[in-house]
Protein backbone atom coordinates (compact mmCIF):
# COMPACT_ATOMS: atom_id res chain seq x y z
CA UNK A 1 0.00 0.00 0.00
CA UNK A 2 0.91 3.31 -0.91
CA UNK A 3 1.38 5.39 2.25
CA UNK A 4 2.92 8.77 0.59
CA UNK A 5 -0.76 9.78 0.24
CA UNK A 6 -1.81 10.17 3.97
CA UNK A 7 1.14 12.47 4.61
CA UNK A 8 -0.06 16.04 4.59
CA UNK A 9 3.46 17.68 4.71
CA UNK A 10 3.98 16.38 0.76
CA UNK A 11 2.15 18.58 -0.75
CA UNK A 12 1.88 17.62 -4.24
CA UNK A 13 2.42 20.28 -6.89
CA UNK A 14 -1.12 20.30 -8.62
CA UNK A 15 -2.69 21.16 -5.31
CA UNK A 16 -0.37 23.73 -3.98
CA UNK A 17 -0.47 27.60 -4.01
CA UNK A 18 2.26 29.55 -5.77
CA UNK A 19 5.19 30.34 -4.36
CA UNK A 20 4.16 34.15 -3.62
CA UNK A 21 0.96 33.29 -2.03
CA UNK A 22 2.15 30.76 0.16
CA UNK A 23 5.29 33.40 0.97
CA UNK A 24 2.42 35.92 1.60
CA UNK A 25 0.63 33.48 4.22
CA UNK A 26 3.58 32.72 5.83
CA UNK A 27 4.71 35.99 6.46
CA UNK A 28 1.17 37.17 7.23
CA UNK A 29 0.36 34.29 9.77
CA UNK A 30 4.29 34.81 11.72
CA UNK A 31 3.66 38.65 11.96
CA UNK A 32 0.45 38.40 13.31
CA UNK A 33 2.66 35.72 15.99
CA UNK A 34 4.66 38.05 16.26
CA UNK A 35 2.93 41.33 17.54
CA UNK A 36 0.08 39.12 19.48
CA UNK A 37 2.11 36.81 21.00
CA UNK A 38 5.92 37.21 20.89
CA UNK A 39 5.93 40.88 21.26
CA UNK A 40 3.74 40.65 24.79
CA UNK A 41 5.94 37.79 26.14
CA UNK A 42 9.34 39.89 25.55
CA UNK A 43 7.41 42.40 27.11
CA UNK A 44 7.41 40.95 30.45
CA UNK A 45 11.06 39.80 30.71
CA UNK A 46 12.18 43.32 29.04
CA UNK A 47 10.06 45.43 31.44
CA UNK A 48 10.93 43.09 34.87
CA UNK A 49 14.61 43.82 33.52
CA UNK A 50 14.60 47.56 33.06
CA UNK A 51 16.52 48.52 35.43
CA UNK A 52 18.96 46.38 36.10
CA UNK A 53 19.03 42.38 37.97
CA UNK A 54 19.53 44.21 41.28
CA UNK A 55 16.34 45.89 40.97
CA UNK A 56 14.48 42.51 39.37
CA UNK A 57 15.67 40.34 42.99
CA UNK A 58 14.79 43.06 44.94
CA UNK A 59 10.98 42.16 44.07
CA UNK A 60 11.32 38.60 45.62
CA UNK A 61 13.26 39.72 49.11
CA UNK A 62 9.71 41.88 50.09
CA UNK A 63 7.93 39.46 52.67
CA UNK A 64 4.41 39.52 50.18
CA UNK A 65 6.32 38.55 47.51
CA UNK A 66 7.14 35.20 49.11
CA UNK A 67 4.00 34.82 50.55
CA UNK A 68 2.44 35.39 47.29
CA UNK A 69 4.52 32.67 45.89
CA UNK A 70 4.02 30.37 48.67
CA UNK A 71 0.23 30.73 48.52
CA UNK A 72 0.61 30.35 44.70
CA UNK A 73 2.55 26.98 45.13
CA UNK A 74 0.20 25.87 48.38
CA UNK A 75 -3.15 26.41 45.96
CA UNK A 76 -1.81 24.15 43.42
CA UNK A 77 -1.20 21.60 45.39
CA UNK A 78 -4.08 21.06 46.78
CA UNK A 79 -6.25 22.02 43.45
CA UNK A 80 -4.22 19.53 41.07
CA UNK A 81 -4.70 16.88 43.03
CA UNK A 82 -8.42 17.01 43.47
CA UNK A 83 -9.10 17.83 40.10
CA UNK A 84 -6.51 14.89 39.03
CA UNK A 85 -8.93 12.46 41.43
CA UNK A 86 -11.76 13.61 39.78
CA UNK A 87 -10.66 13.79 36.17
CA UNK A 88 -9.50 9.75 36.37
CA UNK A 89 -12.69 8.91 37.97
CA UNK A 90 -15.23 11.11 35.46
CA UNK A 91 -13.08 9.82 32.51
CA UNK A 92 -13.24 6.08 33.64
CA UNK A 93 -17.01 6.51 34.47
CA UNK A 94 -18.05 8.12 30.98
CA UNK A 95 -15.19 6.58 28.58
CA UNK A 96 -15.50 2.92 30.22
CA UNK A 97 -19.49 2.44 30.63
CA UNK A 98 -22.91 3.51 28.84
CA UNK A 99 -25.25 4.93 30.87
CA UNK A 100 -28.59 7.55 30.64
CA UNK A 101 -27.46 11.04 30.91
CA UNK A 102 -23.94 10.74 29.92
CA UNK A 103 -23.94 13.40 27.36
CA UNK A 104 -25.40 15.59 29.66
CA UNK A 105 -22.84 14.93 32.32
CA UNK A 106 -20.29 15.64 29.76
CA UNK A 107 -21.64 18.55 29.45
CA UNK A 108 -21.95 19.64 32.97
CA UNK A 109 -18.26 18.68 33.40
CA UNK A 110 -17.02 21.64 30.46
CA UNK A 111 -19.91 23.66 32.36
CA UNK A 112 -16.75 25.62 34.25
CA UNK A 113 -15.41 26.45 31.56
CA UNK A 114 -17.50 29.04 29.74
CA UNK A 115 -18.10 30.54 33.43
CA UNK A 116 -16.97 33.71 33.85
CA UNK A 117 -14.06 33.89 36.63
CA UNK A 118 -15.82 36.53 38.34
CA UNK A 119 -19.40 34.78 38.58
CA UNK A 120 -17.56 31.90 39.62
CA UNK A 121 -15.72 33.91 42.65
CA UNK A 122 -19.02 35.37 43.40
CA UNK A 123 -21.26 32.14 43.31
CA UNK A 124 -18.33 30.68 46.41
CA UNK A 125 -19.00 34.38 48.19
CA UNK A 126 -23.10 33.67 47.87
CA UNK A 127 -22.64 30.03 49.74
CA UNK A 128 -19.49 30.96 52.48
CA UNK A 129 -19.91 34.24 52.34
CA UNK A 130 -21.39 36.57 55.46
CA UNK A 131 -24.80 37.16 53.61
CA UNK A 132 -24.74 33.56 52.17
CA UNK A 133 -25.88 30.41 53.01
CA UNK A 134 -23.67 29.24 55.20
CA UNK A 135 -22.05 32.26 56.30
CA UNK A 136 -23.91 32.88 59.69
CA UNK A 137 -22.99 29.04 60.91
CA UNK A 138 -19.65 29.67 59.73
CA UNK A 139 -19.50 33.28 62.03
CA UNK A 140 -20.64 31.48 64.57
CA UNK A 141 -17.95 28.50 64.81
CA UNK A 142 -14.77 31.17 63.50
CA UNK A 143 -14.56 29.53 60.20
CA UNK A 144 -13.20 31.62 57.23
CA UNK A 145 -13.61 30.45 53.72
CA UNK A 146 -14.34 33.75 52.18
CA UNK A 147 -11.30 36.10 52.11
CA UNK A 148 -9.45 33.58 53.27
CA UNK A 149 -7.63 30.43 51.72
CA UNK A 150 -9.86 27.91 51.66
CA UNK A 151 -11.99 30.71 49.28
CA UNK A 152 -9.43 30.86 47.10
CA UNK A 153 -8.91 27.27 46.78
CA UNK A 154 -12.46 26.27 45.69
CA UNK A 155 -12.56 28.76 42.93
CA UNK A 156 -9.49 27.69 41.57
CA UNK A 157 -10.77 24.27 41.74
CA UNK A 158 -14.08 25.94 39.77
CA UNK A 159 -11.60 27.17 37.13
CA UNK A 160 -9.57 24.35 36.88
CA UNK A 161 -12.25 21.75 36.85
CA UNK A 162 -12.59 20.08 33.32
CA UNK A 163 -8.77 20.42 32.57
CA UNK A 164 -7.87 16.87 33.21
CA UNK A 165 -11.03 14.99 32.52
CA UNK A 166 -11.05 17.05 29.12
CA UNK A 167 -7.85 15.39 28.29
CA UNK A 168 -8.84 11.77 29.48
CA UNK A 169 -12.28 11.30 28.02
CA UNK A 170 -11.34 11.34 24.31
CA UNK A 171 -8.06 9.66 24.82
CA UNK A 172 -9.96 6.77 27.02
CA UNK A 173 -12.72 6.39 24.46
CA UNK A 174 -10.52 6.54 21.63
CA UNK A 175 -8.59 2.92 23.17
CA UNK A 176 -11.72 0.89 24.22
CA UNK A 177 -12.21 -1.37 26.70
CA UNK A 178 -10.66 -4.65 25.07
CA UNK A 179 -7.05 -3.81 27.06
CA UNK A 180 -8.67 -3.47 30.44
CA UNK A 181 -11.00 -6.25 29.43
CA UNK A 182 -8.40 -8.91 28.52
CA UNK A 183 -6.72 -7.90 32.71
CA UNK A 184 -9.72 -9.10 34.01
CA UNK A 185 -10.51 -12.30 32.25
CA UNK A 186 -6.65 -13.15 33.20
CA UNK A 187 -7.12 -12.72 36.77
CA UNK A 188 -6.36 -9.10 37.48
CA UNK A 189 -8.28 -7.44 40.46
CA UNK A 190 -9.15 -3.80 39.52
CA UNK A 191 -6.36 -2.11 41.03
CA UNK A 192 -3.96 -3.93 39.12
CA UNK A 193 -6.08 -3.22 36.22
CA UNK A 194 -5.71 0.20 36.78
CA UNK A 195 -1.85 0.85 37.43
CA UNK A 196 -0.49 -1.59 35.06
CA UNK A 197 -2.87 -1.61 31.91
CA UNK A 198 -5.06 1.97 32.24
CA UNK A 199 -2.43 4.24 33.67
CA UNK A 200 0.46 3.01 31.51
CA UNK A 201 -1.85 3.88 28.13
CA UNK A 202 -3.12 7.50 29.56
CA UNK A 203 0.18 8.66 31.12
CA UNK A 204 1.07 10.85 28.67
CA UNK A 205 -2.70 12.43 28.00
CA UNK A 206 -2.66 12.73 32.24
CA UNK A 207 0.55 14.60 32.51
CA UNK A 208 -0.94 16.48 29.86
CA UNK A 209 -3.84 17.83 31.68
CA UNK A 210 -2.05 18.24 35.17
CA UNK A 211 0.49 20.57 33.77
CA UNK A 212 -2.44 22.80 32.09
CA UNK A 213 -4.83 22.34 35.03
CA UNK A 214 -1.70 23.44 37.17
CA UNK A 215 -0.85 26.58 34.47
CA UNK A 216 -4.02 27.49 35.15
CA UNK A 217 -4.43 27.16 39.31
CA UNK A 218 -1.34 29.39 39.35
CA UNK A 219 -2.24 31.90 37.05
CA UNK A 220 -5.81 32.03 37.95
CA UNK A 221 -6.81 36.28 38.33
CA UNK A 222 -10.72 36.93 38.20
CA UNK A 223 -11.74 33.96 40.40
CA UNK A 224 -9.90 34.20 43.14
CA UNK A 225 -9.54 38.01 43.15
CA UNK A 226 -13.47 38.33 44.22
CA UNK A 227 -12.95 35.87 46.89
CA UNK A 228 -9.00 36.32 48.28
CA UNK A 229 -9.65 40.07 49.93
CA UNK A 230 -6.09 41.22 48.88
CA UNK A 231 -5.05 40.71 52.37
CA UNK A 232 -1.37 41.45 52.09
CA UNK A 233 0.99 38.74 52.84
CA UNK A 234 -2.38 36.29 53.57
CA UNK A 235 -4.25 35.83 51.05
CA UNK A 236 -2.09 37.35 48.24
CA UNK A 237 -1.54 35.11 44.98
CA UNK A 238 1.39 35.82 42.57
CA UNK A 239 -1.11 37.49 39.76
CA UNK A 240 -2.75 39.24 42.73
CA UNK A 241 0.69 40.49 43.97
CA UNK A 242 0.87 41.66 40.41
CA UNK A 243 -2.01 43.53 40.42
CA UNK A 244 -1.12 45.23 43.74
CA UNK A 245 2.19 46.16 42.53
CA UNK A 246 1.12 47.48 39.28
CA UNK A 247 -1.31 49.36 40.63
CA UNK A 248 1.05 51.16 43.05
CA UNK A 249 2.98 52.29 40.35
CA UNK A 250 6.00 49.75 41.04
CA UNK A 251 6.05 48.72 37.63
CA UNK A 252 9.25 46.70 37.99
CA UNK A 253 8.80 44.72 40.72
CA UNK A 254 5.26 43.83 39.27
CA UNK A 255 6.87 43.10 35.78
CA UNK A 256 9.65 40.94 38.21
CA UNK A 257 6.67 38.76 39.46
CA UNK A 258 4.89 38.94 36.29
CA UNK A 259 8.13 37.25 34.88
CA UNK A 260 7.91 34.29 37.25
CA UNK A 261 4.39 33.56 35.87
CA UNK A 262 5.56 34.08 32.28
CA UNK A 263 8.30 31.33 32.82
CA UNK A 264 5.83 28.86 33.90
CA UNK A 265 3.96 29.39 30.92
CA UNK A 266 6.81 28.61 28.83
CA UNK A 267 7.89 25.57 30.82
CA UNK A 268 4.13 24.59 30.57
CA UNK A 269 4.36 25.18 26.86
CA UNK A 270 7.74 22.97 27.01
CA UNK A 271 6.17 20.08 28.59
CA UNK A 272 2.75 20.48 26.46
CA UNK A 273 4.83 20.36 23.30
CA UNK A 274 7.45 17.33 24.53
CA UNK A 275 3.89 15.21 25.10
CA UNK A 276 2.19 15.90 21.87
CA UNK A 277 5.56 14.67 20.03
CA UNK A 278 5.60 11.58 22.37
CA UNK A 279 1.58 11.15 21.61
CA UNK A 280 2.26 11.30 17.88
CA UNK A 281 5.37 9.24 17.77
CA UNK A 282 3.65 6.75 19.49
CA UNK A 283 0.76 6.79 17.37
CA UNK A 284 3.03 6.68 14.36
CA UNK A 285 4.82 3.74 15.89
CA UNK A 286 1.25 2.01 16.03
CA UNK A 287 0.34 2.51 12.44
CA UNK A 288 3.51 1.44 11.27
CA UNK A 289 2.83 -2.53 12.84
CA UNK A 290 1.52 -4.73 10.71
CA UNK A 291 -1.61 -6.05 11.12
CA UNK A 292 -0.87 -9.37 12.41
CA UNK A 293 0.40 -8.03 15.14
CA UNK A 294 -1.76 -5.44 16.75
CA UNK A 295 -0.80 -5.16 20.11
CA UNK A 296 1.75 -3.11 21.58
CA UNK A 297 4.72 -5.05 23.43
CA UNK A 298 6.88 -4.49 20.01
CA UNK A 299 6.90 -0.65 20.36
CA UNK A 300 10.41 -1.21 21.09
CA UNK A 301 11.73 -2.93 18.38
CA UNK A 302 12.00 0.43 16.19
CA UNK B 1 -36.16 12.38 37.09
CA UNK B 2 -34.44 11.04 39.92
CA UNK B 3 -30.47 10.56 39.48
CA UNK B 4 -30.86 7.02 39.88
CA UNK B 5 -33.06 6.49 37.04
CA UNK B 6 -31.19 9.26 35.04
CA UNK B 7 -27.71 7.42 35.25
CA UNK B 8 -28.74 3.83 35.40
CA UNK B 9 -26.94 1.46 32.96
CA UNK B 10 -28.23 1.17 29.70
CA UNK B 11 -27.21 -2.39 28.99
CA UNK B 12 -27.18 -4.53 32.55
CA UNK B 13 -25.11 -7.41 30.92
CA UNK B 14 -21.48 -8.14 30.08
CA UNK B 15 -19.94 -5.29 32.27
CA UNK B 16 -16.68 -7.28 32.85
CA UNK B 17 -15.00 -3.60 33.91
CA UNK B 18 -14.93 -2.98 37.90
CA UNK B 19 -15.33 0.88 39.17
CA UNK B 20 -18.57 1.79 37.33
CA UNK B 21 -20.71 2.76 40.38
CA UNK B 22 -17.74 4.27 42.84
CA UNK B 23 -16.05 6.20 40.02
CA UNK B 24 -19.81 7.37 38.97
CA UNK B 25 -21.10 8.39 42.06
CA UNK B 26 -17.66 10.62 43.08
CA UNK B 27 -18.08 12.18 40.04
CA UNK B 28 -21.47 13.05 40.73
CA UNK B 29 -20.62 13.88 44.74
CA UNK B 30 -18.16 15.99 43.44
CA UNK B 31 -19.75 17.57 40.60
CA UNK B 32 -22.73 18.55 42.50
CA UNK B 33 -20.37 20.04 45.40
CA UNK B 34 -17.81 22.24 43.76
CA UNK B 35 -20.28 23.10 40.21
CA UNK B 36 -23.87 22.79 40.98
CA UNK B 37 -24.71 23.88 44.70
CA UNK B 38 -22.45 26.89 44.19
CA UNK B 39 -24.42 27.69 40.67
CA UNK B 40 -27.66 26.94 41.82
CA UNK B 41 -26.77 29.63 44.73
CA UNK B 42 -26.90 32.27 42.32
CA UNK B 43 -30.02 31.08 40.90
CA UNK B 44 -31.92 30.93 44.44
CA UNK B 45 -29.97 34.34 45.72
CA UNK B 46 -31.51 35.90 42.45
CA UNK B 47 -35.03 34.72 43.10
CA UNK B 48 -35.07 36.49 46.58
CA UNK B 49 -34.99 39.85 44.52
CA UNK B 50 -38.73 40.89 42.92
CA UNK B 51 -38.94 41.26 39.71
CA UNK B 52 -38.56 44.81 39.32
CA UNK B 53 -35.61 44.79 41.43
CA UNK B 54 -34.08 41.88 39.06
CA UNK B 55 -35.00 44.18 36.19
CA UNK B 56 -33.55 47.46 37.27
CA UNK B 57 -30.43 45.33 38.09
CA UNK B 58 -29.80 44.01 34.60
CA UNK B 59 -31.23 46.88 32.60
CA UNK B 60 -29.40 50.22 34.04
CA UNK B 61 -27.91 52.41 31.58
CA UNK B 62 -24.02 51.41 32.62
CA UNK B 63 -24.76 47.86 32.94
CA UNK B 64 -26.44 47.72 29.64
CA UNK B 65 -23.81 49.73 28.20
CA UNK B 66 -21.22 47.12 29.48
CA UNK B 67 -23.29 44.33 27.97
CA UNK B 68 -22.83 46.10 24.21
CA UNK B 69 -19.15 46.63 25.18
CA UNK B 70 -18.47 43.02 25.97
CA UNK B 71 -20.78 41.50 23.38
CA UNK B 72 -19.70 43.58 20.37
CA UNK B 73 -15.47 43.50 21.51
CA UNK B 74 -15.97 39.70 21.93
CA UNK B 75 -17.87 39.34 18.63
CA UNK B 76 -15.21 41.19 16.61
CA UNK B 77 -12.51 39.69 18.74
CA UNK B 78 -13.82 36.28 17.68
CA UNK B 79 -14.04 37.00 14.34
CA UNK B 80 -10.64 37.88 13.77
CA UNK B 81 -9.84 35.09 15.55
CA UNK B 82 -11.13 33.15 12.71
CA UNK B 83 -9.45 34.52 10.42
CA UNK B 84 -6.24 34.83 11.64
CA UNK B 85 -6.52 31.01 13.33
CA UNK B 86 -7.65 29.64 9.40
CA UNK B 87 -4.61 31.05 8.57
CA UNK B 88 -2.23 30.12 11.28
CA UNK B 89 -4.13 26.39 11.02
CA UNK B 90 -3.62 26.57 7.30
CA UNK B 91 0.02 27.52 7.53
CA UNK B 92 1.01 25.35 10.15
CA UNK B 93 -0.40 22.20 8.61
CA UNK B 94 0.38 22.69 4.86
CA UNK B 95 4.01 24.47 4.82
CA UNK B 96 7.28 24.19 6.29
CA UNK B 97 9.30 26.88 7.35
CA UNK B 98 11.95 27.86 9.86
CA UNK B 99 10.60 27.54 13.63
CA UNK B 100 7.56 26.36 12.84
CA UNK B 101 7.31 24.08 15.67
CA UNK B 102 8.00 27.02 18.06
CA UNK B 103 5.61 28.54 16.75
CA UNK B 104 3.07 25.63 16.91
CA UNK B 105 4.09 25.74 20.71
CA UNK B 106 3.14 29.28 20.90
CA UNK B 107 -0.14 28.99 20.02
CA UNK B 108 -0.61 28.03 23.00
CA UNK B 109 0.47 30.83 25.10
CA UNK B 110 -3.00 32.45 26.01
CA UNK B 111 -3.75 29.26 27.65
CA UNK B 112 -0.87 29.07 29.71
CA UNK B 113 0.28 32.80 30.64
CA UNK B 114 -1.75 34.14 33.59
CA UNK B 115 -4.44 36.56 32.32
CA UNK B 116 -3.20 39.64 35.10
CA UNK B 117 0.20 39.00 33.01
CA UNK B 118 -1.31 39.27 29.41
CA UNK B 119 -3.39 42.04 30.69
CA UNK B 120 0.06 44.24 32.17
CA UNK B 121 2.50 43.51 28.89
CA UNK B 122 -0.86 44.21 26.33
CA UNK B 123 -0.64 48.14 28.31
CA UNK B 124 3.10 48.14 28.54
CA UNK B 125 3.44 47.70 25.07
CA UNK B 126 0.44 49.79 23.76
CA UNK B 127 0.16 52.96 26.47
CA UNK B 128 1.20 56.19 25.03
CA UNK B 129 5.10 55.15 26.07
CA UNK B 130 4.89 51.89 25.14
CA UNK B 131 6.97 50.01 22.44
CA UNK B 132 4.04 50.24 20.18
CA UNK B 133 2.19 53.13 21.38
CA UNK B 134 5.13 55.68 21.13
CA UNK B 135 5.23 55.42 17.25
CA UNK B 136 0.95 55.27 17.47
CA UNK B 137 0.31 58.07 19.50
CA UNK B 138 1.69 60.74 17.03
CA UNK B 139 -0.52 59.19 14.44
CA UNK B 140 -3.46 59.91 16.82
CA UNK B 141 -3.99 56.10 17.46
CA UNK B 142 -4.63 55.05 21.38
CA UNK B 143 -4.82 51.50 21.61
CA UNK B 144 -5.38 51.38 25.12
CA UNK B 145 -7.47 52.86 28.01
CA UNK B 146 -10.32 52.44 25.62
CA UNK B 147 -12.30 50.13 23.79
CA UNK B 148 -9.71 49.31 21.41
CA UNK B 149 -7.91 47.72 24.46
CA UNK B 150 -10.59 45.59 25.36
CA UNK B 151 -10.70 44.34 21.55
CA UNK B 152 -6.80 43.84 21.68
CA UNK B 153 -6.67 41.77 25.20
CA UNK B 154 -10.05 39.90 23.60
CA UNK B 155 -8.25 38.79 20.78
CA UNK B 156 -5.20 38.00 22.73
CA UNK B 157 -6.84 35.25 24.59
CA UNK B 158 -8.91 33.85 22.07
CA UNK B 159 -6.61 33.03 19.57
CA UNK B 160 -5.57 29.37 20.18
CA UNK B 161 -9.11 27.98 19.83
CA UNK B 162 -10.00 28.57 16.33
CA UNK B 163 -6.22 27.34 15.52
CA UNK B 164 -6.77 23.99 18.07
CA UNK B 165 -10.06 23.32 16.47
CA UNK B 166 -9.15 23.64 12.55
CA UNK B 167 -5.94 21.87 12.54
CA UNK B 168 -7.00 18.23 13.81
CA UNK B 169 -9.37 18.55 10.91
CA UNK B 170 -7.23 20.11 8.23
CA UNK B 171 -4.67 17.79 9.07
CA UNK B 172 -6.81 14.63 8.48
CA UNK B 173 -8.33 16.18 5.21
CA UNK B 174 -7.67 13.53 2.49
CA UNK B 175 -5.78 14.91 -0.46
CA UNK B 176 -7.51 12.86 -3.23
CA UNK B 177 -10.12 15.43 -2.43
CA UNK B 178 -7.99 18.36 -4.35
CA UNK B 179 -6.31 16.31 -6.91
CA UNK B 180 -10.16 15.66 -7.86
CA UNK B 181 -11.12 18.91 -7.65
CA UNK B 182 -7.75 20.69 -9.88
CA UNK B 183 -8.28 17.08 -12.17
CA UNK B 184 -12.06 18.69 -12.91
CA UNK B 185 -10.62 21.93 -13.63
CA UNK B 186 -11.56 23.55 -10.41
CA UNK B 187 -9.05 26.24 -9.68
CA UNK B 188 -6.79 26.71 -6.33
CA UNK B 189 -9.40 29.23 -5.10
CA UNK B 190 -12.40 27.04 -6.16
CA UNK B 191 -11.07 24.26 -4.59
CA UNK B 192 -10.42 25.88 -1.22
CA UNK B 193 -13.67 27.98 -1.31
CA UNK B 194 -15.77 24.70 -2.49
CA UNK B 195 -14.02 21.68 -1.10
CA UNK B 196 -12.04 22.56 1.87
CA UNK B 197 -13.52 25.25 3.43
CA UNK B 198 -17.19 23.53 3.64
CA UNK B 199 -15.11 20.73 5.55
CA UNK B 200 -13.99 22.81 7.74
CA UNK B 201 -16.75 25.03 8.17
CA UNK B 202 -17.88 23.11 11.35
CA UNK B 203 -14.59 23.46 13.41
CA UNK B 204 -14.16 26.95 12.21
CA UNK B 205 -17.35 27.76 13.93
CA UNK B 206 -16.94 25.72 17.11
CA UNK B 207 -13.33 27.76 17.41
CA UNK B 208 -15.05 30.97 16.60
CA UNK B 209 -18.09 29.64 19.42
CA UNK B 210 -15.32 28.79 22.28
CA UNK B 211 -13.34 32.58 21.26
CA UNK B 212 -16.59 33.94 21.65
CA UNK B 213 -17.25 32.07 24.76
CA UNK B 214 -14.48 33.07 26.23
CA UNK B 215 -14.30 36.29 25.70
CA UNK B 216 -17.42 37.31 27.12
CA UNK B 217 -16.43 36.22 30.37
CA UNK B 218 -12.51 37.55 30.57
CA UNK B 219 -11.61 39.87 33.35
CA UNK B 220 -7.82 39.74 34.11
CA UNK B 221 -6.20 40.69 30.99
CA UNK B 222 -9.03 43.23 30.03
CA UNK B 223 -9.10 45.24 33.09
CA UNK B 224 -5.37 46.48 32.84
CA UNK B 225 -5.68 47.81 29.45
CA UNK B 226 -9.41 48.63 29.14
CA UNK B 227 -9.10 51.88 31.43
CA UNK B 228 -12.21 50.90 32.68
CA UNK B 229 -14.29 54.41 31.92
CA UNK B 230 -18.12 53.47 33.18
CA UNK B 231 -20.87 53.53 29.96
CA UNK B 232 -17.37 53.15 27.60
CA UNK B 233 -14.72 51.27 28.21
CA UNK B 234 -16.07 49.15 31.66
CA UNK B 235 -16.87 45.06 30.95
CA UNK B 236 -19.63 43.43 32.43
CA UNK B 237 -17.63 41.28 34.38
CA UNK B 238 -16.04 44.56 36.06
CA UNK B 239 -19.51 46.02 37.08
CA UNK B 240 -20.21 42.59 39.04
CA UNK B 241 -17.05 43.00 40.52
CA UNK B 242 -17.36 46.76 41.59
CA UNK B 243 -20.76 46.18 42.48
CA UNK B 244 -19.26 43.48 45.05
CA UNK B 245 -17.51 46.12 46.46
CA UNK B 246 -20.20 48.26 46.87
CA UNK B 247 -21.71 45.51 49.23
CA UNK B 248 -24.45 45.21 46.19
CA UNK B 249 -24.77 41.47 46.55
CA UNK B 250 -28.53 41.50 44.84
CA UNK B 251 -27.09 43.26 41.96
CA UNK B 252 -24.19 41.04 41.29
CA UNK B 253 -26.66 38.32 41.27
CA UNK B 254 -28.55 39.42 38.95
CA UNK B 255 -25.94 40.58 36.53
CA UNK B 256 -24.05 37.36 36.87
CA UNK B 257 -27.19 35.60 36.13
CA UNK B 258 -27.20 36.81 33.11
CA UNK B 259 -24.06 36.30 31.98
CA UNK B 260 -24.42 32.49 33.52
CA UNK B 261 -27.22 32.21 31.11
CA UNK B 262 -25.02 33.73 27.97
CA UNK B 263 -22.41 31.21 29.38
CA UNK B 264 -24.86 28.33 29.02
CA UNK B 265 -26.32 29.21 26.29
CA UNK B 266 -22.87 29.25 24.40
CA UNK B 267 -22.40 25.81 26.20
CA UNK B 268 -25.39 24.61 24.25
CA UNK B 269 -24.40 26.26 21.08
CA UNK B 270 -20.68 24.70 21.24
CA UNK B 271 -22.02 21.00 21.88
CA UNK B 272 -23.96 21.56 19.03
CA UNK B 273 -21.68 22.42 16.31
CA UNK B 274 -19.22 20.21 18.16
CA UNK B 275 -21.96 16.95 16.95
CA UNK B 276 -22.08 18.32 14.00
CA UNK B 277 -18.83 18.30 13.54
CA UNK B 278 -18.66 14.69 14.27
CA UNK B 279 -21.38 13.73 12.15
CA UNK B 280 -19.34 15.28 9.36
CA UNK B 281 -16.39 13.48 10.19
CA UNK B 282 -17.83 10.42 11.31
CA UNK B 283 -18.38 9.57 7.65
CA UNK B 284 -15.03 9.44 6.09
CA UNK B 285 -13.43 8.32 9.11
Amino acid sequence: MNTQHSVPTHTAQSTGEPAWLRRTLIGVALLFVGLFLVLPLAAVFTEALRKGAEAFFEAFKEPDAMSAIKLTLLIAAITVPLNLVFGVSAAWAIAKFEFRGKALLTTLVDLPFSVSPVVAGLIYVLVFGAQGWFGPWLQAHDIKIIFAVPGMVLATVFVTFPFIARELIPLMQAQGNEEEQAAMVLGANGWQMFWRVTLPNIKWGLLYGVILCNARAMGEFGAVSVVSGHIRGQTNTMPLHVEILYNEYQSVAAFAVASLLALLALVTLVIKSVVEWQQQRLMAELAALSPERPIKTPLHAH
Amino acid sequence: MSSMTLFAPRHQPARVLPGFHITLGFTLAYLSLIVLIPLSALVFKTLQLTWEQFWQAVTAPRVVASYKLTLGASLIAATVNAFFGMLLAWVLVRYQFFGKKVVDALVDLPFALPTAVAGISLTALLAGNGWIGQYLEPLGIQLAFNRNGVLIALIFIGLPFVVRTVQPILEDLEKELEEAATCLGATRWQTFSRVIFPALAPALLTGFAMAFARAIGEYGSVIFIAGNMPMVSEITPLIIISKLEQYDYAGATAVALVMLCAAFLMLLLINGLQAWQRSRSGASA
